[in-house]
């Protein structure tokens, strides 16, 4: 046996390497490749974005065309009014839906319809919410409102919450809810109060999740929220954005805007970066506390 | 000595499937009575049966009557969620509720009932985990979570969950099968003791925790009731041939 059953082996052993170095580098390259974009419009953001920032920016007001100066003070709590509202309507709504997907509906034929169309709608171009809200609040109410712009970004967030809560709820084992049910409690109050009480953190995340998602919305508030040079007077007025903000300075001819939109970009880029790792933290937490018990 | 559970002719199914087929048995006030049987033999389903957890999953349902202090429970105009106040049940593998503490897990089958007065609540958990063997372990963490507690503890802490709403009757399916020899062996020691407050449905894999425990025992094969009687003549003179194969170690 000259060329033994080794010789074999180690033959094939250089060549398997060879390959599986290979197929690393592709495969670095590739990562390589999908980060570049991400990396380089955070650190354009960033370029462009901290100079432009000063104390005026969160202060001031937007000046008048041609004067140098002034802020997004309004745009600011404009994005925080438009959440708060947005929150209000999708998170129970949202979570109204998951608890019937998971609890209720099961596998009948009307969840499967309600988990396509929150598929759909998980889908669609956002401008299309911002469409169906102008017809169906705008025109009626005839004036653009913070009203409009929040029911907007709280349908958008629907679907996400479902789908979360729907999850979350699933991943809790059925004998908990038997043993709720054995104690003499009637099912809505054992689903309430000990199964979704006992997801609360999960769902959080998945909430947080979808806020930062609406968060720099701009398409779905351009004929819904509209915009405003002020401070919003009531819910019923017209109210200002970030995205809304950074979109008109940034198509506007003026230099100053176009720093000022920078700014704004750097601005909700943080927040939402912000919303994230604060949400990975809280998730890591419960994570943690549950594989201590 | 008084009958607190009465079944008469019982037959529950899943889908097409006949689980329990005409089963009649007896439970006496202050009692344990095992229910031994190879697995699949129907034993989880009949308890389950009694509290009316059978009709909970999809497809499942049962027929005939069960009487609950001369009540049957099977009746068209009869609440389950009432029922279930009055009959507590202890699962096979220890349950606590996630997120709520050692106190909250005890008191929510009250708290969600709508009392609210915390003395009372206090009153109750102390007196359930008093019952449950547990107290002395945990009366200085009653805040930390249910689930932080050992196997055998969150065990016992399901049982004094059971008990806060002060059932008459405890059913208890395989309540030590995933439990180590000393916790099953604390459970067992409590039965005694608890069978002084409620009676006892515990249905085993174990026939040697059932001749320890029980006062009665009945076996099962294959959805019927063989044999049920005092313990000591189902282990030591069965009057069916099944019965004698099953506990002398012959099948199951």
């Amino acid at each position: 046996m000259k060329h033994s059953f080794t010789d074999y082996i180690y033959r094939s052993y250089r060549k398997r390497k060879v390959i599986n170095a290979v197929m690393y580098v592709l495969l670095s390259i590739a990562v390589t490749l999908a980060i570049i974009p991400l990396l380089s419009v955070f650190g354009y953001v960033i370029v462009q974005g901290m100079p432009a920032l000063n104390l005026e920016f969160f202060t001031g007001l937007p000046k008048p065309v041609g004067e140098i100066g002034g802020g997004m003070a309004n745009a600011l709590v404009g994005t925080c009014t438009l959440v708060l509202i947005a929150s209000v309507v999708g998170v129970p709504w949202g979570i109204a839906v998951g608890l019937y997907l998971s609890e209720y509906g099961k596998d009948g034929r009307l969840s499967s319809i309600v988990r396509f169309c929150a598929d759909m709608l998980a889908s669609i171009p956002s401008i299309i919410v911002g469409l169906f809200v102008y017809a169906l609040v705008v025109l009626p109410m005839k004036r653009f409102s913070a009203l409009a712009g929040g029911l907007a970004l709280g349908l958008l967030m629907i679907p996400t919450v479902s789908r979360t809560t729907e999850e979350l709820l699933k991943m809790v084992p059925n004998h908990i809810r038997e043993a709720g049910l054995a104690l003499g409690l009637p099912r809505w109050k054992v689903i309430l109060w000990i199964v979704l009480k006992g997801s609360r953190g999960p769902i959080t995340t998945g909430i947080m999740l979808s806020i930062a998602r609406i968060a720099g919305e701009t398409a779905p508030l351009l004929f819904t929220a509209f915009n405003n040079r002020f401070w919003q007077s009531g819910l019923d007025q017209p109210i200002s954005s970030l995205p809304v903000q950074i979109y008109t300075y940034a198509i506007s001819p003026y230099d100053d805007w176009h720093r000022q939109a920078w700014a704004g970009a750097f601005v909700l880029v943080l927040l939402v970066f912000m919303i994230n790792i604060i949400t990975r933290l809280i998730f890591a937490a419960t994570i943690r506390k549950r594989q201590e018990s | 000595m008084s009958s607190v559970l009465v079944v008469r002719k019982l037959n529950a199914w899943f889908g097409h499937t006949q689980a329990l087929k005409e089963i009649s048995m007896e439970f006496e006030q202050n009692s344990v009575t095992a229910i031994i049987g190879p697995s699949g033999c129907g034993k989880s389903t009949f308890i389950r049966c009694m509290n009316r957890l059978h009709e909970e999953v999809p497809e499942a349902r049962a027929s005939g009557e069960v009487f609950l202090e001369g009540k049957n429970i099977y009746l068209p105009e009869v609440d389950p969620v009432a029922i279930r106040r009055k009959i507590g049940m202890v699962f096979q593998k220890p349950n606590p509720f996630p997120s709520l503490s050692v106190f909250d897990n005890v008191a929510v089958g009250l708290k969600l009932a709508g009392v609210k007065r915390s003395a009372v609540l206090k009153e109750a958990v102390e007196r359930s985990l008093i019952l449950a063997a547990l107290w002395d372990e945990v009366k200085d963490g009653l805040h930390s979570p249910g689930t932080s507690l050992s196997g055998g503890q969150q065990q016992r802490l399901c049982i004094a969950r059971a008990l806060a709403v002060e059932p008459s009757v405890l059913l208890m399916d395989e309540p030590t099968s995933a439990l180590d020899p000393i916790s099953t062996a604390k459970i067992e020691e409590l039965m005694t003791e608890l069978k002084k407050a409620v009676t006892i449905v515990i249905v085993t894999h174990n026939m040697q925790q059932a001749a320890r425990i029980s006062d009665k025992t009945g076996f099962f094969l294959l959805g019927e009731l063989i044999e049920c009687g005092d313990t000591s003549q189902i282990f030591t003179a069965p009057k069916d041939k099944h019965t004698e194969r099953y506990i002398t170690g012959r099948f199951g």
